[in-house]
């Protein structure tokens, strides 16, 4: 075996992967054969690293070098440079937004300083696809240990001490929910893996399946010995396909390995998971609906008792977990309930995965014990608002989620004070926004997604969401009028105390949550027909001042439906019935005298 | 047929397997590891720097001491190539010049054992991006 002094990885990723990881990988291990150093240096593909903002990322091992944004063309550099001669190729290096100084090694980082990686405990560090490394992690240690020296009581009660909420959103105690199953009687049980993540800008269980399939499928083995079950399955939407392809090797592997199958370490104890598609339906993360699809049968959920672990998939009791929640697990065996449960707050034990989206400078993937503030994540690991633009609320849960805003910056992030301030955890999306989002129009975004996510079984989200959706379209229009917001309350009310299922009861939260924090917002929409943040079209009008505009043409000749008349040096005139409100003659003024109103 | 019969199998292979990792792993710890920096730019490769540097991650591996051995640049001390910076944890670092295979094995044995400084020690006079 060759013996590397150094390693080199490349985050393999989807987001660095379609920035071209896979030819920088291929670049180097060029470069270090035609400098005779393959047997000296490894490069190895590794899971999401969670700055995609700076992607793709290569790290140097053991000196922690931290590459950002690096091009298949820089591999020669790097080798060339860094790797023969020492010396960091500087202009890859991450350079501190504030101090303006680079910074090499990733711990000191701002991004990475105040983050806990439990659940993403491998992602960027091991290649996915090599269960070896894997192992040498700890992988499966956790599983044999529960399978040698523990019965399954005593797991589930390790897992209940622990504290570990479920962490596709509800919250509900994991430990719980494995007693639970674990006392039905059945000839046959399941455990099922829920990675059918399907908010708006969430991409945390992908990155795990991506990163780290093993720990989950070791999780899936430990869940299974708890509470009897002997088949597993996978339910994930078929638009992952990267997350897929590693799962399915991983799968392979670790039945070569005997951690699947028969018979597993000697114990007689047997386990294995299939692997179900998705098609992408945001009502199947809902578990009743999930097990649905899994039988065949429509998404559609169905009224709960009996609760799954009762009579779930073909009616037989079935455990339903998140990916994240199961990338917990071996940990929590290996290092005990009581370390766990130090890290948190006092409902919410041990770390999140939260997924920074929108107008932050550090988009990506973090992990952080619970209890963190906003305040920290959006500014000291998210690095601010980007182009120094003010903050106007973060949007956390999804469709099903609210809106937080300034006032909530110093609230530590945990399930119960969320739900107090009128959002939820959901499964970790975060999406912040800054003062040119409309709150009005990110209402209706999400009512759009709901609208079209519905499955149409209950007329309170079928129909009432519809017309929700119809409100925030009118206000947004300049055709609301007071009474119009009064209405979509009370409507929110009805529909969500008369959905179904989750989907329903909670898609009004975007609407009323905007509400209570925006009133203001909602009020100016519907007296003054004025949108603040320049996002309602319909509401704006694109004037051109007689005084500064010297009759350029410019922007005549740029206006795509020839709305805007005028002579030659004289001044120019829009006509606010053609014009579409499109921005292009403001972008080609040089003389400032087109303004939106 | 399954590789891993048993728990004793598994702890067996988790030991072969460590080293696949542990370059990533003490990278992440290496504040609390001896650090070796050997300078390996033109002058010191000339001088011996490569073996030097073999020999340091082999006998620190044999010597069972947690390390991390990394090659950097031309420290500008030419004159005493092969040249290596020893950082034990929470301390300074300490440039050893002239280091052959006898000198390291003094190194390893006398200053990152106990402490002890060893002759060759060159003042350091520079500041890096790092400090």
């Amino acid at each position: 075996m060759a013996k590397y002094k150094s390693h080199l990885l490349i985050c393999g990723g989807t987001g660095c992967k379609a920035s071209a990881s896979d030819a920088i990988e291929s670049n180097l291990n060029k470069e270090l054969v035609e400098k005779g150093l393959e047997e000296e240096v490894q490069v190895v593909m590794t899971g999401c690293f969670g700055f995609c903002e700076k992607g793709p990322i290569v790290k140097v091992l053991p000196d922690n070098t931290f590459y950002t944004q690096v091009k298949p063309e820089d591999a020669g550099e790097i080798i060339a440079e860094h790797v023969v001669k020492g010396r960091k190729v500087e202009r890859l290096l991450y350079t501190d937004p504030e101090t303006k100084k680079d910074i090499s090694d990733s711990k000191h980082m701002g991004f990475y300083k105040k983050q806990l990686r439990i659940a993403l405990r491998n992602c960027g560090f091991i290649n996915p696809e090599s269960i070896d490394e894997s192992i040498a992690r700890d992988g499966y240690a956790a599983l044999a240990k529960v399978l040698g020296e523990m019965t399954p009581e005593e797991a589930v009660q390790l897992i209940m001490d622990s504290g570990l909420r479920g962490r596709g959103g509800g919250g509900f105690p994991t430990g719980l929910k494995w007693k639970l199953t674990a006392q039905e009687k059945a000839d046959q049980k399941y455990v099922v893996c829920n990675a059918d993540e399907g908010d708006p800008g969430a991409f945390m269980d992908r990155s795990i399946l991506e990163g780290d399939p093993h720990s989950v499928i070791e999780s899936m083995a430990i869940n299974a010995y708890c509470i009897g079950a002997t088949k597993g399955l996978v339910y994930i939407r078929a638009e992952y396909p990267l997350a897929i392809e590693r799962l399915k090797i991983a799968l392979n592997q670790a039945r070569d390995y005997g951690f699947l199958g028969k018979d597993i370490l000697g114990t007689g104890f047997e386990f294995d998971i299939e692997i179900r598609y998705g098609a992408g339906a945001f009502v199947c993360g809902e578990e009743t609906a999930l097990i649905h699809s899994m039988e065949g049968e429509r998404g559609e959920p169905t009224f709960k008792p009996p609760f799954p672990s009762v009579s779930g998939y073909l009616k037989k009791p079935t455990n339903v977990n998140n990916v994240e929640t199961y990338a917990n697990i071996p940990v929590i065996i290996l290092k005990g309930a009581e370390w766990f449960s130090s890290i948190g707050s006092e409902k919410s034990k041990g770390t999140k995965v939260f997924a920074l989206a929108g107008k932050i400078n550090n988009v990506g993937l973090i992990e952080v014990p619970m209890g963190t503030t906003l305040r920290e994540v959006i500014y000291e690991i998210g690095g601010g608002i980007k182009d120094g633009k003010k903050f106007k609320a973060v949007q956390t849960g999804g469709p099903s989620g609210g809106c937080l805003t300034e006032k909530h910056l110093d609230t530590p992030i945990d399930y119960d004070n969320l739900i107090a301030c009128g959002s939820m955890m959901g499964s970790g999306g975060m999406i912040v926004m800054d003062e040119d989002d409309c709150m009005v129009s990110v209402a209706k975004f999400y009512l759009d997604f709901t609208v079209e996510e519905s499955c149409g079984k209950c007329s309170p989200c079928r129909i009432g969401n519809k017309r929700l959706y119809e409100g925030l379209e009118k206000i947004t229009q300049g055709k609301g009028s007071v009474d119009d917001l009064e209405k979509l309350r009370n409507l929110c009310g009805v529909i969500k105390d008369t959905s179904l299922c989750g989907l329903g009861q909670t898609s009004p939260n975007p609407v009323l949550s905007t509400m209570e924090n925006f009133y203001d917002e909602y009020l100016e929409h519907v007296q003054d027909q004025k949108c603040c943040a320049g996002v309602c079209k319909d509401l704006m009008q694109y004037i051109i001042d007689n005084e500064n505009c010297v009759g350029c043409t410019a922007c005549a000749r740029v206006c795509p439906v020839g709305a805007i008349a005028g002579e030659r040096k004289g001044p120019h005139i829009i006509d606010p019935a053609i014009c579409i409100k499109c921005g292009a003659c403001i972008e080609k003024c040089k003389f400032n005298a087109i303004s939106v109103q | 047929m399954a590789k891993v019969k048993s728990l004793a199998d598994l702890q067996k292979l988790k030991a072969d397997l460590q080293s696949k990792v542990n370059i990533r792993e003490k990278g992440d710890t290496a504040e609390n590891l001896v650090q070796v920096k050997v300078a390996m730019a033109t002058c010191g490769i000339a001088s011996g720097a490569k073996q030097v540097m073999e020999f340091l991650i082999d006998e620190l591996e044999k010597r069972n001491i947690e390390a991390v051995v990394t090659q950097t640049g031309c420290m500008g001390y030419c004159y005493a190539e092969p040249t290596i910076e020893v950082k034990l944890p929470n301390q300074d670092p300490v440039v050893f010049g002239e280091v052959n295979n006898t000198k390291a094995d003094e190194i390893i044995e006398k200053y990152i054992k106990t402490g002890e400084l060893v002759d060759g020690i060159i003042p350091q006079n520079y500041e890096t991006i790092d400090d």
